[in-house]
């Protein structure tokens, strides 16, 4: 048996959970149907999964969006797990759209490239969203939220979503418990925004460890000297807490001046799933 | 104190006064057919929780004309049920009302609002400064709203009442879905809390906690009840709305008080006492001072 991980959880449970929450927050709004991006990659395939549970296979629509130097085995992964949960697949090649841009303004540095293919890839799911009549469901997971591994308005734009309390080796977790097919769960994780990327040569860690260190910090409120005691080097301690500050901008909407006496969100505060009543 | 009661497990629209008033009426009249003497709310079943702003939209007082309706059941079965209570001082509580015969026959308003982590409560609501208990025609009832339950004071004062049953309204945010345990973390230590306190105080305890989200927050639900000796009698198990009854019995109360009598035995004085040497919570007296 592996070892018990103190970052293990109930897979089955959660899957109940995030079931209720689909149908209940997209219901809320209006919506029984949900749009999700499909990379190949694990994250969003256990989010297809979680929608087609919540909503019925025939009222998701994965979406495939590849770029001319995609990672062919991407599109094949992502047609494997649509196939899987029977969902219909729908395929936009953002090659065009993306290089309109980058060619006629000469983008070279990848970093911009992989931020341009991402935000296209949000303007074609959002403009499905209303010819399918349902809501993005998005895919990013705890994990790359707090290291600020996501591109705003890219992949970080999204009606809601269900992996964003999940650290990546919970949602390892959660993919082995809806058994999605191993090829997915096995592979190594990747944006796909350039060739031969991974995000642990990226980021220059592992999601193990980023798990472990970001677990203590953030759940246990651990300091550094604790998870250095733990056996966590500090030099990675710091690059990882580094990461969460430097991010925070991410996760949160965009600064309003004050001026009046009530502002949106500051002493204007309603929930999203606020309602009327008459 | 031999009765029926039904406890509700709720999912309320949140800000929609009237159509979770429907509900409350539809499930009152359920509870009615099912010949309960007792329905009893989660904690603002009425309004849903997280309200922010919409505390100050949504408050009314317990006689208000809007809740008529549930004045009028009350006259075939005495309904517990949570609100926003605008007092004539235009404060805001976090109340849980207690209608019967009619008559709203108590108002308990929530003293240990949380303002701590996820919660804001003491933003919009003024606290309330008593543990309020009713003697209803079905016996006497001691109510705790949420974290009122956490904090000893209120279940010891409801001890020292000689209450029957307490009723523990609640809407519980479910968290922790760790592997160490079955269900929810938050579950299972409510679940702990509620059964040593029926074994403390010797009492029925009734809990009702609401279901479904708001911005992503889950409400666990697994309402339940315990008999005077600890014991679980009923539970809704998952995460659905839902009806739990049970049934109350003068003779439990007797065996559990017998068996073990804690109330009679137990010594205030001793509390009184220390606690004043503890916190000086009053003047000495000026001849000592002296």
């Amino acid at each position: 048996m592996k070892h018990a991980s103190p970052l293990d959880i109930q897979p089955d449970l959660v899957v109940d959970l995030l079931v209720r929450f689909l149908r209940e927050e997209i219901g809320q709004s209006g919506f029984d149907r949900a749009v999700v991006g499909l990379s190949g990659g694990l994250d969003s395939a256990v989010v297809a999964a979680l929608c087609a549970r919540a909503f019925g296979p025939a009222h998701v629509l994965a979406v495939t969006l590849p770029y001319r130097t995609s990672n062919p085995e991407s599109e094949a992964h992502a047609k494997l797990v649509a196939d899987h949960l029977g969902l219909a697949m729908r395929r936009v090649e953002i090659t065009r759209m993306a290089d309109g841009y980058l060619d006629q303004e000469r983008v070279e540095l990848p970093l911009r490239r992989g931020n341009v293919m991402a935000r296209s890839r949000m303007i074609v799911l959002y403009d499905l969203s209303v010819e399918w009549r349902g809501l993005v469901v998005g895919t990013s997971n705890k994990t790359e939220i707090l290291l600020g591994y996501t591109t705003q308005w890219g992949d970080g734009a999204h009606a809601v979503n269900p992996l964003g309390d999940l650290y990546k080796h919970q949602v390892y977790q959660v993919a082995r418990h809806l058994e999605l097919p191993r090829a997915v769960i096995d592979k190594a994780p990747s944006a796909d925004l350039f060739a031969g990327q991974t995000d642990e040569a990226e980021l220059g860690f592992t999601y193990a460890a980023a798990d472990a260190i970001l677990y203590h910090l953030i759940d246990e409120r651990y300091n550094e000297e604790e998870l250095v005691a733990l056996g966590h080097s500090r030099e990675l301690i710091r690059k990882i807490v580094d990461r969460v500050v430097r991010y925070q901008f991410k996760r949160l909407p965009p600064l309003i001046a004050k001026l009046s006496l009530r502002t949106v969100n500051r002493d204007f505060r309603y929930l999203r799933d606020w309602e009327h009543s008459r | 104190m031999d009765c029926k009661v039904v406890l509700v497990q709720n999912n309320p629209a949140l800000g929609h006064v009237r159509s979770n008033l429907e509900q409350h009426v539809a499930s009152v009249e359920a509870a009615i057919r099912a010949g309960a003497d007792l329905v009893v709310f989660p904690e603002l079943s009425l309004t849903g929780y997280f309200l922010k702003d919409q505390t100050y939209e949504l408050g009314l007082e317990p006689d208000a004309p809007l809740l008529a309706p549930l004045l009028e059941l009350s006259k075939k079965i005495s309904i517990s049920f949570g609100m926003v209570e605008r007092s004539r001082e235009q404060r805001l509580y976090n109340a849980h009302v207690f209608l019967e015969q009619g008559r709203v026959l108590s108002v308990h308003r929530k003293v240990h609002l949380v303002t701590y982590g996820m919660f804001d409560e003491s933003r919009d609501f003024a606290a309330g400064d008593r543990f309020q208990f009713v003697e209803s025609r079905l016996g006497r009832f001691g109510f705790l709203v949420c974290e009122d339950m956490w904090h000893l004071g209120g279940t010891y004062l409801h001890f020292m009442n000689d209450v029957d049953a307490l009723i523990v309204a609640s809407a519980s945010p479910g968290r922790g879905a760790d592997a160490s345990g079955e269900s929810l973390a938050s579950v299972r230590i409510w679940q702990t809390l509620l059964g040593a306190v029926s074994l403390f105080t010797q009492t029925f305890v009734l809990y009702a906690n609401r279901v479904g989200w708001e911005d992503g927050i889950s409400f666990s639900g697994q309402t339940c009840a315990f008999d005077p000796f600890g014991r679980r009698i009923g539970m809704l198990e998952g995460f659905d709305p839902g009806e739990l009854a049970v049934h109350m019995r003068s003779s439990e109360l007797q065996r559990a008080r017998v068996t073990t009598p804690l109330r009679r035995d137990e010594k205030p004085w001793v509390l009184l006492g220390q606690l004043e040497q503890i916190s000086g919570l009053r003047a000495k007296p000026s001849a000592e001072r002296a």
